[in-house]
This record gives structure tokens, sequence and C-alpha cells, in this order.
């Protein structure tokens, strides 16, 4: 993707915050006002039905809700991040379709690439989350620091903690976007310096979508506003609070690689002859079995690929704990807790058997050498 | 020394009991067979369709479903009334005979004393190590059967052991699962080597009784509630 593309793609945004007029359009008015062709929002819909986890007989529909709604306001705040979730909104490969994604988020704060910085982007902000509470969605990325007074991130002279207080408690809904605003993530691993935590556990009672995944599939994220803008509600969650669409199945329940895993082939090593041939990555540390994610139906960057597909077992991004539990990265299970690192629980466990059966094959020697009491032999106490 | 000795025979495991024992101690084998395939797969199939794994999978779950049954109905069966076989001779501890009986196996264990306790059922220190026993075991039904769910999320299976998913990942549950195998590796070295030197010292034929249900001993066991015990396991009440 050409450096123009992204360019044009963020004038974009910018249009959308400064275009106010276009609020009270329809999404279908504003496609057909920037020229989207009728064909390239029909693939759209379809991408999205698909996203959504719906028959294919729903595109219709979901083309004739779009065609209808407004659309809604959006406002996107950093947190703790490496701003990887935007760069994924923001490249996706095709760009009438980033161009649909983002005319319908309709993007109208987002500190990465808002036109206005300083005092003037922050009145826009409380403009906007003045004038549409209760109706706005708020995105956060990133996780929020809560260690001494939530000190150790702030943006615009507040901390990430009051800020998500304000803007999430006036949203409709917040959506979480990334692993880190979902439970915290990377920042949140073992020592958590910083006391990061996810969005729901920062501003407990507000309404929040996880959308983990580190960075998050853009096509989720576009596929949950879609959901609501469709359904007019929002979609069905897990315990974890993801959507089920996206998060209902285990990675390795849907992985094109499980045929080899229920054959019992395996690559062995990097580079190994299973490993050109597409082995199952079990041995080599995969978390499939314990991660639940679209990203072998859904991919990535117009369903391009992803970790799996590319030959790298996955890293377990979108659980909760990850990073913590789900390391080592390439070793099947965790490290045995208050052991050394290159403790495995097979080392320990081997450790214990041999022990045992040392002691009692000792025992055993020594029982046989003493002599048996009789049965008929009285002890003293009877 | 002159009195003769007399050996009298005990009907101390009934046929549920034996029948228990021994699905538990194969599906154990073939699990721990199995679950360390699941950990190390080290046999390998040399097409796609080979379905190995597949198959030392369905083995794992089969014998998981077989002892969970087993177990359960060994402490059903427990309930019941008998001598032997009874809820009440898990918990020697909850007794002032049971703490002596398992002092005086420990005396014996640790080469002070040659005497054995006066017990014809359970050896009253190995039923301590049968609760941990069970406990694992219940830890490892917990977690293989929340691993197992972890197919079909929002299924009845999935829904019942939410518990187990709100106190620990997926990948802590592996873990001790895996752990959990190794345990019981222990307590089996630890439980064969015990009765066979029981079988050796105290001459009542303890390894045959799992097979045929019958112990000989000169022994009285002794019951805290001043109860006594006829050959068949039943309790006759004796005035005190
Ligand atoms: C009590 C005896 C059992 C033993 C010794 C045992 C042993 C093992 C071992 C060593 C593993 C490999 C763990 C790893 O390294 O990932 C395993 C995996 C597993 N076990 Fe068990 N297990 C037992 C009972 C059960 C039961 C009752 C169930 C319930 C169905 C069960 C279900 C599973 C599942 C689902 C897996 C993971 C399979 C996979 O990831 O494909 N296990 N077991
Ligand atoms: C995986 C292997 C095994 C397991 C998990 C196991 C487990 C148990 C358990 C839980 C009991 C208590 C029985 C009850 O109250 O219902 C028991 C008793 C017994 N088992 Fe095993 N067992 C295993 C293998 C064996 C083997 C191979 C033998 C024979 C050499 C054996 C001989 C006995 C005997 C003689 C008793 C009665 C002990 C007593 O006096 O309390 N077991 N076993
Ligand atoms: S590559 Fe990973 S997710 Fe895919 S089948 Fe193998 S273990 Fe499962």
């Amino acid at each position: 993707m050409s450096e123009h593309d992204v360019e044009s793609r963020c004038d974009t945004v910018k249009q959308n915050g400064d275009v106010k007029q276009n609020r009270e359009d329809t999404i279908g008015e504003i496609l057909r006002q920037r020229g989207v062709s009728r064909r390239d929002f029909l693939k759209f819909c379809s991408a999205m039905t698909a996203a959504m986890a719906l028959p294919a007989s729903f595109a219709p529909r979901v083309a004739q809700a779009l065609d209808e709604v407004k659309r809604p306001t959006l406002v996107w705040l950093e947190m703790q991040s490496c701003t990887g979730d935007t760069e994924a909104l923001l490249r996706s490969a095709n760009p009438t379709v980033a161009e649909i994604v983002l005319d319908i988020l309709s993007v109208d704060y987002h500190e990465t690439i808002m036109a206005a910085a300083g005092h003037q982007a922050e009145e826009a902000l409380d403009k906007t989350i003045a004038a549409y509470k209760g109706k706005y969605i708020c995105v956060i990325e990133g996780s929020i620091a809560m260690k001494d007074g939530g000190i150790y991130g702030s943006t615009g002279g507040k901390s990430h903690v009051d800020r998500a207080r304000q803007v999430c408690g006036g949203a409709l809904a917040t959506i979480a976007v990334g692993t880190c605003a979902s439970y915290g993530g990377i920042a949140a691993a073992v020592p958590n310096p910083t006391g990061a935590v996810g969005v729901q556990e920062a501003v407990p009672g507000v309404t929040v979508i996880n959308l983990p995944g580190c960075p998050v599939n853009a096509d989720n994220l576009t596929a949950t506003i879609v959901h609501y803008l469709v359904f007019g509600k929002i979609p069905a969650l897990d315990s974890h609070g993801r959507p089920l669409f996206a998060y209902g199945k285990r990675i390795h329940d849907n992985c094109e690689r499980r045929p080899h895993f229920d054959a019992g082939q395996y690559v062995e090593q990097w580079g190994d002859e299973g490993h050109r041939k597409g082995f199952c990555l079990y041995k080599m540390g995969c978390k499939g079995p314990a991660t639940f994610h679209n990203c072998p139906t859904q991919r990535y960057n117009e369903k391009t690929s992803w970790p799996v597909g590319a030959g790298h077992p996955c890293a377990g991004c979108a659980e909760p704990q990850f990073w913590d539990a789900m390391g080592p990265m390439y070793k099947r299970l965790p490290n045995v807790p208050g052991f050394g690192i290159e403790h495995t629980a097979d080392k320990i466990g081997l450790g214990m058997a041999i022990g045992v059966g040392a002691a009692f094959a000792a025992h055993g020697v020594i029982s046989s050498l003493r002599k048996d009491k009789d049965p008929a032999e009285k002890t003293k106490e009877d | 020394m002159s009195e003769p000795l007399v050996f009298k025979r005990y009907y101390v495991w009934q046929l549920p009991v034996r029948i228990c024992h021994w699905v538990n101690a194969l599906s154990i084998l073939l699990l721990s067979i199995t679950g360390f395939l699941i950990g190390y797969p080290v046999i390998a199939g040399s097409s796609p369709d080979a379905y190995v794994m597949g198959w030392v999978r369905f083995v794992h779950f089969v014998a998981g479903y077989a002892l969970l049954i087993s177990v359960i109905s060994r402490l059903l069966w427990s309930l019941n009334d008998h001598c032997f076989s009874g809820w009440r001779e898990y918990f020697p501890f909850l007794t002032r005979e049971g703490w002596k009986n398992i002092l005086v196996m420990l005396k014996f264990y640790f080469f002070i004393d040659r005497k054995t306790p006066d017990a014809v059922g359970h050896n009253p220190l190995a039923v301590t190590a049968y609760v941990g026993l069970f406990l694992i075991f219940f830890g490892m039904f917990a977690s293989g059967f929340a691993l197992y769910a972890e197919h079909a999320p929002g299924g009845a299976m999935h829904g019942m052991l939410k518990p187990v998913y709100l106190l620990m990942s997926t990948q802590t549950m592996r873990l001790y699962h895996h752990l959990g195998m190794w345990f019981i590796i222990c307590y089996v070295i630890n439980h064969i080597y015990s009765v066979w030197l029981l079988d050796v010292k105290e001459k009542g034929g303890e390894i045959t009784s799992i097979f045929s249900g019958y112990k000989y001993t000169t022994k009285l066991h002794v019951f805290s509630e001043g109860k006594e015990c006829d050959e068949n396991g039943c309790f006759i009440k004796t005035k005190k």
C-alpha cells in the first residue's frame, strides 16, 4: 500500500470530523455521494454478513438496513497502547472497503488521525460527548494504568482512568479494541508496573464489548458496529464480554491444520519437512487449543492469511491474561509456578515418581531383611 | 503357644467394590498412556487421514467417562451399611481407634514395631491415600471435562463447568491436569508396593482379596461404635 493511500484514508477521517452536515444523511446516501459503487457496497455487505456468522441470505437485509440507517457518532480514545489497532483499521488492503468502513464509523475524535490538536481537539471531544450523550459509541485502544491514582497514563492533562470514566460513562456502549483495552494485555504482564487493566475493570458498570486480539481484527470491529446498526442492539457476548460471532469457537476447532493434528502429523522443528508441508504446529507450542477467535475463518488483511496459516503457532493473544497465561510462546504447557524456568511439568513429575519409587524400593529391601511377625505371636500390649 | 492358630475368613470386598477397583485401575492405565501421548505425540500418522491422535484422544475420553462412572458408583456404594466398604472406613481420623491404628501403621512403616493394626478391611493409613486419590480424581474430572467441553462453548457441559473456567485459564488447567497424572503415578507406585508388603507380612491374602473378595486373618476388627463384624462383613450388635 502506498503512502498516498494512507494519506487519502486519513483525509476521509478528517472530513468525517469536519463535514458535520453529513450527519443527517443515511449511510446509503453518504456512500453514493462519495461515489462508492453499488457493487462494492453489496460486496462489503456480504463480507460483513459472513463476519457476523450469519447465513448469506441475510446480506440483502444488511444492505437495506445500512442504506437506511444514520451513522453513529464514534469517538476513539488512545490509552496505554502501541496504536496497532488503529494501524490494523487504516491499513486494510482493499481501499474501497476501508473507505466504506471509515464512512460508516464516522470517527468524530481519534487522537492519532484527527486534524485538530491540543485544546482544540479536547474541545471537540467535550462537545461531541455532551451533544450526543447516551448515543455515541466509544472505542478504547490500550490498557488503563490504575496504579498510584492513575498517574502513569494521561492525555490532555487528564489521567486515563478519569477520561475513561467520563467518556465511557456517557456512551451508549464502549468497544474495547485489542487485548490491552479488553484485559490489560502486554502492559498488564507481570510485574505490571503501571497497574494496567482492561476497560471493563477500570470502569465497572458500563456496557463494554471486548474485541481482544493483537491487533484487533478490523473486520470484527466493523462487523460489531454493523451489527448494532442493522439489529439496533449490541451482539450477544460470551462470559469474557466478547461477541459470540467472532469468539464463539476455538481456533483449534476451525484450523486448516486440524486434519494433521488428528492424524498425528506435527512440525517437529522449524523448517523441517512437516513445516514445509503445513503440518500441525501443536508441538511447537501452538495455543490454538486454548484460544477463542475467528482467525482461521476471518483471517487478516482481507482474508489474506493468519499466523497459523503462515506457519507460526498461535500465541493465544486474544485470551484474558495474555501474556502471562500463554507463555512460554513455543512450549505447549506453562512452567510450573514456584520452580525455575526450565522446570517443565514432566521433569518435576518424573523426579517425583523416581523419588517415590526409590523410597519404596529401599523400604522393600529393608522389609525383606527384617524378621516377619508371626501371626500367632503376641505383642506386649496383648 | 498351645492353642491352635485360627485364621478366620472375612468377605471384605463385595463384587461392586472389586469391579470398581479394576475399572479404575484399567482406566487409569489407559488414561495415563493416552494422556502421555496427548502431551507428547510421539506416534506419527503417515498420511493426513491416519487419525492417530484422533483415536488416542477418543480412548482418553471414553476411559475418562468410565473412570467418572466407576468412581461415582463406588462412592454411592459406600453409603451401604457394610463393615469394610462403608464410608466411615475412609475417615479413621474421626475416631480414637482410627488414630491408634494409624499410629501402629506408621510405626510399622518406620520399622519401629513389627505389629500391624487390628484392621481386617482397609489399611487405616492406606485409606487416607485413597481419600487423597479421590480428591485428585475430582481435580482430573474438573480439568479434564473443562478442557473437553471447550469444543462446544455454550453447551450444557461447558455451562456446568463454569466455576472451573472462572477459577483458572485453560493453560493452567492443562498444566494441573498434566501434573495430576504424575501424582496418580506416584500413588500407584506406593499402592502396589504397600499391598505387596502387607500381603507378605500379614499373610492374609491381601493381593488376592481384590480379586476374590476374601481376606484371612487372626485379628478382630475394632469398630469404635462397639460393633462387631460377622464373616460376611455385616455388623452385629454387641453389648458394651
Ligand atoms: C484421572 C486420570 C487422567 C489422567 C492421568 C489424564 C492425563 C492426561 C494428560 C497427561 C494429558 C495431556 C495434557 C497436556 O500435556 O496437554 C491429558 C489431556 C486431556 N485430558 Fe486427561 N487425564 C485423566 C482424566 C481425564 C478425564 C476424566 C477427562 C475428561 C474427559 C480428560 C480429558 C482430557 C482432555 C480433554 C485433554 C486435552 C486433550 C487435548 O488437548 O486434545 N482427562 N490428560
Ligand atoms: C491404576 C492402578 C490402581 C488404582 C488407581 C487403585 C486404586 C485403589 C483404590 C482406590 C482402592 C480402595 C478400594 C476401595 O475402597 O474401593 C484400592 C484397593 C486395593 N487395591 Fe488397588 N488400585 C490400582 C491397582 C492395583 C493393583 C495392580 C493391585 C494388585 C496388585 C491392587 C490391589 C489392591 C488391593 C489389594 C486393595 C485393597 C487394599 C486395602 O486393604 O485397603 N490395586 N486400590
Ligand atoms: S496448528 Fe494449532 S490450532 Fe491448528 S490444529 Fe494444530 S494445534 Fe490446533
